[in-house]
């Protein structure tokens, strides 16, 4: 028994989970979702019994995957006759005979990576559904509980629920877990697993959770997959880079985001020394990375115009005029109303708020922007800076009116008092 | 000082881990380990004891007969036992208090070991 208590590294119960289930999965079968679920959650149980009373193994990944494996081996030999298992039978018989001496160590890593990416492909799979994938790579990948996923997403858990017992239909039908090179239409199952890990990173950065902690770990999950991705020839490309630099450098801002009252920081509000420099730098280092063969996606612009706010020192240091040019490019690529409604912003900033107004209410398709407080409080921010505060207070009224969740309702409450008091 | 045994009645064998998600399982384990680390700070922990697996068989009569166990009446299963040393039992059941499965469904039974 261990003299004192090591630290049990944060989260690694669930990290565990998530490599757990991907192979799992693919010595049962796809089709046996649930089967490796229940092992992984025998195994965690299991786990927690012994390491209660004996204390921390050596190495408590090597230990959980070994007590897993050893378990499915059981269950193979005890149930071959009555499920189908789709592995092929020199992978079983390897899996007997392996003791995973120490020189293999890497190799199991790599299977390991290369078992999560397969899971990966096969959650963005075109017959599940985009929402549902958000909520499959939670629970699958991620190792979060129907509880926590229903939490983070702001849904019930019943509704968490429905979606998982869709997706395992839709894997019923399914059998081994595809090697991702074997995957019909690759690119386009690619571009499924970008939105999906967009949409997670999204979850956790402007989410509705204003509990924070969750809401972080979402965004560093979505980096962690999107990581994955970058170790793989096949998810290795300029676009997954830019995703991580892109990732990156908001996830390098959020704690400066917030305050102590969960209320959101503007930019240009934000203290700069809580920003995270290593991500900042991780940031930059695949922005690089993703600038080969000219290859330009919304990901690199989005990437390139966080870069801008991360270079600056002070708000007022900003290259808005470089930013505007990003977005006048992001634009081409994604003519979408949010999109106009930040490029408008960033030329209020660059040539003042007068121009700032003409181009918000150039934006076309403003029925889309009708339910986001954003656009009026953008309008009031302008008018505001041109001394129209009364113009201003019925903007910010009706901001406050859309405001979506406590932070933003917080945020909003307080752009209309500062202006009143004007 | 006095030994006692604590044995660690789970209810309904362990059905409140079955839902759980791995976080919270992370989170239960440390707080029995904490709860273990301070009884061996404090050196009040006499014997680490074991968990005990959720299966067994009983033998029981002269007929020595064999039956699934380990249920006695209800369905409340020992799952583990450690020994701890203290003044009195009164000691003994304080300490038992910190114990994370009085959190959930479960209890600590404190039996006095007997003295030589």
């Amino acid at each position: 028994m261990k003299e004192e208590i090591p630290e049990l590294m944060d989260h690694l119960f669930r990290r565990e989970a998530g490599k757990m289930v991907s192979y799992l999965t693919k010595i049962f079968g796809l089709n046996n979702l649930a089967l490796a679920e229940d092992v992984v959650q025998d195994t965690l149980c299991r786990a927690m019994e012994t390491w209660k009373f004996r204390g921390l193994p050596d190495n408590p990944s090597a230990w959980l995957m070994r007590v897993a494996r050893n378990r499915a081996i059981d269950i193979i030999r005890r149930e071959q006759r009555f499920r189908t298992f789709t592995p092929d039978l020199t992978y079983f018989v390897k899996l007997q005979e392996s003791l995973l001496p120490d020189g293999e160590k890497l190799a199991f890593e790599n299977e390991i990576k290369d078992d999560q990416l397969r899971m990966m492909f096969a959650c963005c799979s075109p017959a599940i559904s985009a929402d549902v994938q958000v909520t499959l790579i939670l629970k699958t990948l991620c190792g979060f509980g129907v509880e926590e996923i229903a939490s983070a997403l702001l849904v019930s858990a019943d509704t968490i629920e429905k979606r998982l017992s869709r997706a395992k239909k839709v894997f019923q039908a399914s059998g081994a877990l595809e090697e991702v090179e074997s995957i019909p239409e690759l690119q386009s199952r690619l571009q499924a697993i970008y939105d999906s890990i967009y949409l997670l990173f999204n979850e956790g950065y402007n989410g509705s959770q204003s509990e924070m902690m969750v809401r972080e770990d979402l965004c560093y999950e979505a980096l962690r997959l999107a990581l994955l991705l970058c170790d793989h020839p096949a998810g290795k490309s300029p676009k997954t880079y830019a995703l991580v630099a892109l990732m990156s450098f908001h996830a390098a801002r959020l704690k400066g985001r917030m305050d102590a009252e969960g209320c959101l920081i503007l930019l240009e509000a934000q203290d700069r020394s809580l920003w995270n420099k290593e991500l900042i730098g991780r940031g930059f280092q695949y922005l690089d990375l993703s600038a080969q063969d000219g290859e330009i996606s919304e990901y690199h612009i989005e990437a390139g115009i966080a870069s801008i706010h991360c270079m600056a020192e002070t708000y007022e240091q900003t290259n808005w005029r470089e930013i505007l040019k990003l977005y006048d490019l992001l634009f081409k690529v994604k003519p979408t109303p949010i999109v106009a409604l930040n490029r408008a912003i960033a030329v209020g900033q660059a040539f003042g708020p007068e121009k700032g107004l003409v181009a918000l209410n150039a934006i076309e398709d403003l029925e889309k922007l009708k339910d986001y407080p954003f656009y009026p409080a953008a309008l009031g921010e302008f008018h505001r800076l041109v001394g129209r505060d009364k113009e201003a207070g019925v903007f910010f009224g009706k901001a406050l009116e859309l405001a979506r969740n406590p932070s933003e309702i917080k945020f909003l409450e307080r752009k209309l008092k500062f202006n009143l008091r004007m | 000082m006095a030994d006692f045994m604590y044995l660690f009645w789970n209810k309904d064998g362990k059905s409140k881990m079955e839902k759980a998600s791995p976080e919270e399982i992370q989170q239960i384990m440390k707080k029995w380990m904490g709860w273990m680390d301070a009884l061996k700070k404090s050196g009040n922990l006499k014997d680490g004891g074991a968990p005990l697996e959720m299966t067994g068989q009983v033998v029981h009569g002269g007929k020595k007969s064999v039956t699934d166990g380990p249920y006695a009446e209800a369905k409340d299963v020992v799952g583990g036992y450690i020994i701890v040393s203290a003044k009195n039992i009164q000691e003994a059941v304080e300490l038992s208090k910190g114990c994370p499965i009085l959190e959930g469904d479960g209890m600590v039974e404190v039996r006095p070991v007997l003295k030589m």
